[in-house]
């Protein structure tokens, strides 16, 4: 096996962008991760890229060859180009297979994308296309949304551990900060505790601040084998650790409700695979598609003890300069969530931090970071570990 | 409107109808939803039919105000997990007054349509839990 | 050999609405409708509840209590006359969620009001043929009536389902005989794919219900050489709570006769269920040997009269399943918009 890096990153804007078509975000991202790597289109030997549901967001299947046709790698020189699915972790799910074509020799040069358009069908729909990545016939018949499996979670949650919506509000708030010096983020406006509170019950104890939003957005990087990462770029990241784990589709199956097993075995894993633990991560991009997604996920990765993840959150530690930066980028919540697009996004995220290129949400002497991505409701997850050091 | 197509609902009406889940006769496991393989024996497992009680218990629960496509008319409507006397767990709406459901409260199930395919469509009925 | 009712089973659902609620939207006064309807509230269904959902709790219900085997069913006859489907059976919904599927005949009755004693009278004579071993019949109703008419006043919701049967020592209650008396008269309908009915005012009361109900007691008591002091209990279709009043006394019966049956004052006009609400309420507390005398009506129009004698069995089944004044307890009364939005009148989408 070998070492893999990432050489080139790009990620489009996220929001609604409404003059834009799912193939237009894709070729922006592809093109603006390539030419960050500086390499050629006909040196390109695969490309992988996320996506959830190009069928019932935009009914478009066939997702890889339309990317590969876009971006000008299937005419002539026929790139191979695979689509990757699993829910909301697509993405990560896109940048795992890269890391597998590259460090297995089989290619070296690759592209891993993520991509989704939302905002061509009404929001009703979107939500409905999501609600697929649960168990449609046991979960999606009953009535069953995402925001209301995920309250089921934060629910349990507060009745075990004591965890307040307050100390759910202070994870929107934190990533709303962080997002603001994101130039790629969704919404950039600051929230307070009192108005995540004082927003819509979605589903309780979930207000519509504690959840994440309906985006579109695309994101690429670039990767290549270790031992040439230098050809391309002065600061190339590596690839300490991919993993990967599922778990019951339905969230009525699971252990511990509390819980996502997915997290903390992909977790475990990563951090075997890296020879580390979670004190040696520096920051880390979970997946907060809701406020008590990155509760768990803090608990589960390790960086908070079960139960403690509330607290932790409202003492500042997972703030930029506290003890572990969660979600610098503004997470999924701040940022936005184009489904497919982002685990590749999170893995941009620490590039950017690791090179020293993410301005005022810089985390000082960053060097070794963590992504976090799951789809549904915890049935699948995909962690990664990134270093500025081979 | 919610989609699903007559034959894929109908696959599994009875067992939405009357609880009726799996049983491995091997490791003596309740499944509801149904499972043809069980999950702990894998190959090695004995699968019969089984009607649950249908005596359970609520594991958490929320109120859900944006509703699902199709669920508009319902909210706000309880959604729960419950926790089936025979061990197994599943996903059920809980008629009851949003301000009374509690996490433990004890459950009976009840007949109910889930909803339907618009105006023109199918029909979907099922089982939903109220309070014992 | 006898033919009479193994078991019942009755559903009501929570919700109800007051009189006073509905006049106050449309201006009406309410102590006059009281007074002149006898009928105080009506039961309005859940938003997830229709026909099929409430026959289903009611067949489940008259299993329960008497424990019967489902797979005896050999016929499942629903009477309704809002049947969720045009066309595609109610009574296949039934039949499957109560376990009597697949070695079983069914069909969905309509007869305005009656089409649940003649689903009774059906299995009557399958039982008593020998086609049959038992049948399920049922009458359920999410009564419509459309907005600001009389009938938004008393349009229920309610069912009842009743196990019959032939096996002596399961019989509950006797059916000794029936009569019909029927005859065409539009006294009310509705026409195909239209959301609320028509009736003919005035003109559904003597020539209508009056006329069915009478010809038809007084056929079956001539039939049977019976009179009304010879029962201890009679119920009558109950779209209010004067009509069979005034029936009672037109044919000679008294009001305590009437009274444990007459169920309508605080559920309202069930439709298919209302008389078999009346005949269940009263087996509720019969005591083995007591007499009933019931009649139901159905607009278009005929009158369905039975004979009935409770038998020993009822004490041992009675207390298996919910009794009708046990559902019409702990009601949820709901305002009118809440009530629209629970009868669909509130379109969305």
């Amino acid at each position: 096996m070998r070492d893999v890096a990432i050489i080139g990153v790009k990620n489009t804007k996220f929001g609604e962008l409404w003059d834009r078509s799912f193939r237009d975000v894709v070729v922006e991202a592809g093109v603006g991760a390539v030419s960050d790597a500086g390499v050629v289109g006909d040196k390109i030997d695969a490309m992988f890229v996320g996506n959830m549901s190009g069928g019932q967001f935009v009914e478009q299947e066939h997702i890889g060859a339309l990317i590969a046709d876009y971006s000008g790698l299937a005419k002539d020189i026929h790139v191979p180009s695979t689509r990757v699915e699993a829910a909301c972790a697509s993405g990560g799910l896109a940048l795992r297979q890269g890391i597998y074509s590259v460090a297995s020799g089989m290619d070296d040069i690759v592209i891993a994308a993520g991509a989704e358009k939302m905002t061509d069908v009404p929001s009703a729909k979107a939500s409905s296309a999501l609600a697929a990545a649960a168990d449609r016939e046991w979960e999606g018949i009953m009535g069953a949304t995402f925001p209301g499996l995920y309250a089921m979670i934060a629910k349990m949650h507060m009745h075990k551990y004591g965890t307040t919506s307050e100390q759910l509000a202070e994870v929107a708030v934190k990533n709303h900060f962080n997002g603001q010096h994101n130039p790629i983020a969704q919404y950039k406006s600051q929230i307070t505790v009192e108005s995540v509170l004082k927003s819509i019950m979605v589903a309780d104890p979930l207000h519509i601040f504690d959840c994440s939003p309906i985006t579109d957005g695309a994101s690429a990087v670039v990767l290549a084998p270790a031992d040439v990462a230098h050809e391309y770029t002065d600061t190339p990241i590596y690839i300490k650790a991919t993993a990967q784990a599922s778990d019951t589709i339905a969230l009525h199956d699971r252990r511990d409700i509390t819980t996502l097993d997915a997290s903390v075995v992909a977790g475990r894993r990563a951090y075997e695979m890296a020879k580390m633990g979670p004190k040696d991560i520096q920051l880390v991009e979970v997946h907060d598609c809701f406020t008590i997604a990155e509760i768990c996920a803090i608990e589960d990765l390790g960086f908070a003890k079960k139960g403690e993840g509330g607290i932790v959150t409202q003492n500042g530690e997972t703030a930029i300069g506290g003890r572990i930066p969660v979600n610098t980028s503004g997470g999924l919540k701040s940022c936005g969530h184009p489904v497919g697009a982002t685990g590749v996004k999170q893995a941009i995220e620490i590039v950017e931090q690791l090179r020293g290129e993410a301005g005022k949400r810089q985390v000082d002497g960053a060097e070794i970071g963590m992504t976090h991505n799951v789809g549904g409701s915890g049935a699948t997850a995909v962690v990664h570990i990134l270093s500025r050091n081979r | 409107m919610i989609i699903m197509s007559v034959p894929r609902f109908w696959r599994k009406q009875v067992a939405r109808y009357n609880l009726v889940g799996t049983h491995c006769k091997k490791c003596d496991e309740y499944f509801y939803p149904p499972r043809n393989m069980c999950p702990a024996c894998r190959r090695e497992g004995e699968i019969e039919d089984y009607k649950f009680s249908g005596k359970g218990e609520v594991v958490t629960y929320t109120v859900i105000h944006a509703a699902a496509e199709g669920f508009e008319n319902q909210t706000p409507y309880v959604l729960g997990i419950i926790k089936l006397e025979e061990g197994p767990s599943l996903t059920s709406q809980i008629i009851c007054k949003p301000e009374t459901v509690q996490m433990g409260m004890k459950v009976k199930p009840v007949f109910r349509k889930l909803g339907q395919d618009g105006e023109q469509g199918m029909i979907y009925y099922g089982t939903k839990f109220v309070p014992e | 050999m006898s033919v009479g009712i193994v078991s019942y089973g009755a559903y009501v659902p929570q919700y109800r609405i007051k009189i006073e609620e509905i006049a106050r939207v449309w201006g009406d006064d309410a102590e006059i409708l009281k007074s002149g309807l006898m009928v105080f509230e009506k039961s309005v269904p859940d938003v997830d509840e229709d026909a099929a959902t409430i026959a289903v709790e009611a067949a489940r219900a008259a299993v329960l209590r008497s424990g019967i085997d489902a797979q005896r069913i050999g016929a499942v006859y629903t009477g309704s006359e809002s049947h969720p489907y045009a066309v595609k059976p109610t009574s296949t919904i039934v039949a499957e969620a109560t376990g009597a599927t697949p070695v079983l005949t069914a069909a969905d009755f309509e007869f305005a009001c009656k089409a649940g004693t003649a689903a009774v009278q059906a299995c009557m004579g399958l039982v008593s043929s020998g086609m049959i071993d038992l049948g399920l019949a049922i009458g359920a109703d999410v009564a419509q009536g459309a907005p600001g008419d009389a009938l938004e006043y008393t349009a229920a919701a309610g069912g009842v389902a009743y196990i019959i049967g032939n096996k002596e020592s399961e019989l509950t209650a006797i059916i000794e005989d029936t009569y019909s008396f029927t005859t065409d008269t539009p006294d009310f309908w509705r026409r195909e794919g239209m959301p609320y009915p028509e009736h003919g005012g005035r003109f559904t009361g003597e020539p209508g219900y009056f006329k069915h109900v009478t010809n038809a007691a007084k056929g079956l008591m001539a039939k049977m050489d019976t009179k009304p002091t010879d029962y201890d209990y009679a119920v009558f279709h109950q779209p209010n709570g004067k009509f069979p009043t005034r029936a009672a006394s037109m044919l000679g019966f008294t009001k305590e006769q009437i009274k444990p049956g007459l169920v309508v004052p605080r559920l309202g006009n069930t439709y298919s269920g209302s008389c078999m609400m009346g005949i269940a309420a009263t087996l509720d507390q019969a005591k083995p040997g007591d007499r009933i005398f019931a009649t139901a009506f159905g607009s278009g129009a005929g009158g369905d009269a039975f004979s009935i004698t409770v038998t020993d069995k009822i004490e041992e089944i009675r207390d298996k399943a919910p009794k009708v004044e046990e559902l019409l307890e702990n009601p949820i009364y709901m305002d009118y918009a809440q009530y629209a939005r629970h009868k669909g009148k509130i379109k969305i989408a």
